[in-house]
């Protein structure tokens, strides 16, 4: 037995380390590896009816990834120019959600952080407490506001902002701001729990020597706050690029997000193996991205679970 | 680098909401000065020094620096640099870019700041170790690093919150040399804050005693621990032994003390207070357990007191000797070790001879609690 594991059972007995160790390990395993293990091989095999599964048809291909590279067979266009549009624009996008988003957490991250008091308890349930009503329901709040009737355009045409109504809608504003607005807890607490961290002195510090604000926060309180600023927008930019909820309601008729054509695929075209494709492809080119920006800002892994 | 900037503090007041942090503090430090704030923790101390440094704006009073008013002007433009209590090294920058951050933030090149700080790090005598993390070197080391790093912003004033605080008593022995040397060395003004009577007393030009917002005394270390000028001054530095009582008569710079358990003794009055004391006064007198001279009964001099030896201790340069007089009136005598052989007299009776020199008579009043 590995001296890890045996440390881990003497220091809690053999039945409650078995019982831990039994739950961690069907919850990676049985909730996580497994079904993700069978979504990769369903994208590898045809859509077949039921019958058929498991006999002489059911064999491994590549065709659902095909499909999303060249599109259907025989097809008229040399590419799925659609499909792979709508899968750039949303890594493309979901890029962009995430560094609004880090834009306007780290500051309020740095001032839950940094500053003493009552109030920062009170503003910080303020944040927490909208977290309570369900993703929907804050999606179809966000239309109501953004809507061409709604209350952002009433009062910019009352102002005489606009003569007629803005489409926050078709012009994919109202995405955005629902994108933005529904992981902000998830950028915000990663960094508050670092920059809390922060020795108050090391700014004081800085700032005797004459360091500048924003020399301050470039220097020294960014540099310690990287492992939260990195755990905050891989979530951010995950969850962002797999949103359904938000670009469903939110989004104009005709910007489709990833996510919708894969839901389409499993729900209304039942080709399960398409549409596992289509997600095995977001998955794999989400984490290859995360990766990729990681090294570039030398971040390792080990700093993201801080 | 610029010799001898002064720092005056007038009438300075500092308070947080009710509380008086701060109480009418009115300082002088002449430039190149190695001056010292000392008291205990929660005198207002490091508000002080924070008003110097600028972190934080006096309620009422001015700090000047130089001469110049420093109203309004935050801790990024002053001419001075703090040293932390826990130092507040960068932990992600390496031991030469902590020194030169300073440099950093004018626009320096990295070249310039390299050569800077290895200048830096030999005058600090630590060659070599720039390319370190202050992770990895000693807290001895991560001193100096912190020391190189504010002379590097070559200020006028270096303010000093406790640093030597954290370190062993070896260290802080060593550093307090190397610290007085540093400030010769460069010549420009040093104020300290400590609670540590020795380190003030060793490092300093001049000191300045603290209690509750108030500074009891102002002088060169031999004065405060020889005239101290109240109570707390002549109780919080060095050991003392007080005699409660009140004042009988004041004849020129002398005082007789009627004790509350000791008899009438004579004493010299503090200079802060000649003129000031009157019979019928309350007052205390000290005597250092060092100013006693241990005698059997019956060989008295003309000033002394009657006790009976407790217990006695040997401190290595010193042996202790705890008496009981009347009353059960407890006092301490301190013998230095000169090699001479020590006979026990535990239980005896024994008179305690002073010189009325070396007793304070001062008015009563709070005495140091630790």
């Amino acid at each position: 037995m590995p001296r890890f594991l045996k440390e881990f059972f003497d220091r809690n007995g053999l039945g409650i380390g078995s019982l831990m160790l039994g739950l961690v390990l069907f919850w990676t395993i049985g909730l996580i590896i497994m079904p993700q293990l069978s979504m990769l091989d369903f994208s590898f095999r045809p859509n077949l009816p039921p019958p058929e599964i498991g006999g002489p048809k059911d064999v491994y291909t590549m065709e659902n990834y095909k499909y999303l590279v060249f599109g259907p067979e025989g097809g008229s266009q040399d590419f799925n120019a659609v499909d792979l549009k709508v899968f750039y624009r949303t890594l493309i996008a979901a890029v962009f959600v995430t560094i609004f988003n880090l834009i306007l957490c780290y500051p309020i991250a740095y001032y839950l952080a940094q500053t003493k008091g009552n109030h920062i308890r009170i503003f910080a349930l303020m944040l927490i407490i909208p977290y309570w009503i369900n993703e929907i329901l804050r999606a179809f709040a966000l239309r109501i506001i953004f809507g061409e009737t709604g209350v952002l355009n009433n009062l910019l045409v009352a102002a005489g902002v606009f003569d007629t109504p803005f489409d926050f809608i078709r012009n994919d504003i109202a995405l955005y701001a629902g994108l933005g607005y529904a992981y902000i807890l998830l950028m915000i607490f990663p960094i508050y729990n670092v920059i809390e961290s922060l020795d108050r002195n090391q700014i004081e510090a800085a700032r005797d020597m004459g360091a500048s604000w924003p020399m301050i926060h470039r220097r020294v309180v960014i540099p310690y706050a990287k492992p939260g600023i990195s755990s905050g927008c891989t979530m951010v930019f995950m969850l962002s690029a797999g949103a359904l909820a938000a670009p469903q309601i939110l989004g104009g008729p005709s910007s489709l997000w990833f996510t919708q054509l894969i839901y389409q695929q499993f729900n209304d075209n039942s080709d399960w193996p398409q549409g596992a494709a289509y997600a095995v492809v977001l998955l794999v080119t989400c984490i290859l991205l995360v990766l990729a920006v990681m090294r570039l800002f030398k971040v390792d892994m080990g700093d993201i679970g801080k | 680098m610029s010799a001898g900037v002064g720092v005056d503090l007038e009438n300075l007041w500092i308070r947080f909401g009710d509380f008086v942090a701060v109480r009418d503090a009115k300082v002088h430090i002449n430039g190149g000065d190695f001056f010292s704030f000392l008291g205990p923790s929660g005198c207002g101390k490091t508000t002080i020094l924070r008003a110097v440094s600028g972190f934080l704006e006096p309620s009422e009073g001015q700090v000047l620096i130089g001469g110049k008013d420093m109203k309004g002007i935050g801790p990024n433009k002053r001419p001075t640099a703090l040293i932390f209590q826990n130092l507040a090294l960068f932990p992600l920058m390496k031991v030469w870019e902590n020194i030169t951050f300073s440099m950093e933030i004018k626009g320096a090149s990295a070249r310039e700041r390299r050569k800077r700080a290895d200048e830096l790090l030999d005058m600090i005598a630590l060659p070599d170790q720039g390319d370190k993390l202050p992770s990895e070197l000693s807290g001895g080391q991560r001193q100096r690093v912190a020391i190189a790093r504010a002379l590097c912003a070559e200020p006028d004033v270096l303010l000093l919150d406790e640093p030597l605080s954290a370190l062993d008593l070896k260290l802080r022995q060593h550093m307090r040399t190397e610290l007085r040397e540093i400030q010769k060395r460069v010549g420009i003004t040093f104020i300290y804050i400590t609670h540590d009577q020795g380190e003030a007393l060793t490092m300093s030009d001049n000191i300045a005693v603290m209690r509750a917002g108030v500074i009891d005394q102002i002088g060169d270390g031999k004065t405060i621990y020889n005239d101290p000028s109240t109570a707390f001054a002549a109780s919080f530095v060095g050991e003392n032994n007080v005699f409660r009582g009140t004042v009988k008569q004041v004849q020129g710079d002398t005082a007789l003390i009627a004790t509350n358990r000791s008899g009438d003794l004579l004493a010299r009055v503090s200079s802060a207070n000649q003129g000031k004391m009157k019979a019928g006064d309350d007052a205390m007198m000290f005597i250092r357990p060092e100013a006693f001279a241990l005698a059997p009964v019956g060989s008295e001099g003309d000033h002394f007191v009657t006790a009976t030896v407790t217990n006695e201790e040997f401190e290595g340069n010193a042996f202790n000797i705890f008496m009981e007089g009347d009353g059960g009136k407890e006092m301490k005598v301190s013998l230095p070790n000169l090699g001479q052989s020590f006979d026990s007299h535990k239980g005896q009776s024994m008179t305690l001879q002073y010189d009325v020199q070396n007793a304070v008579a001062l008015p009563a009043g709070d005495l140091a609690t630790e």
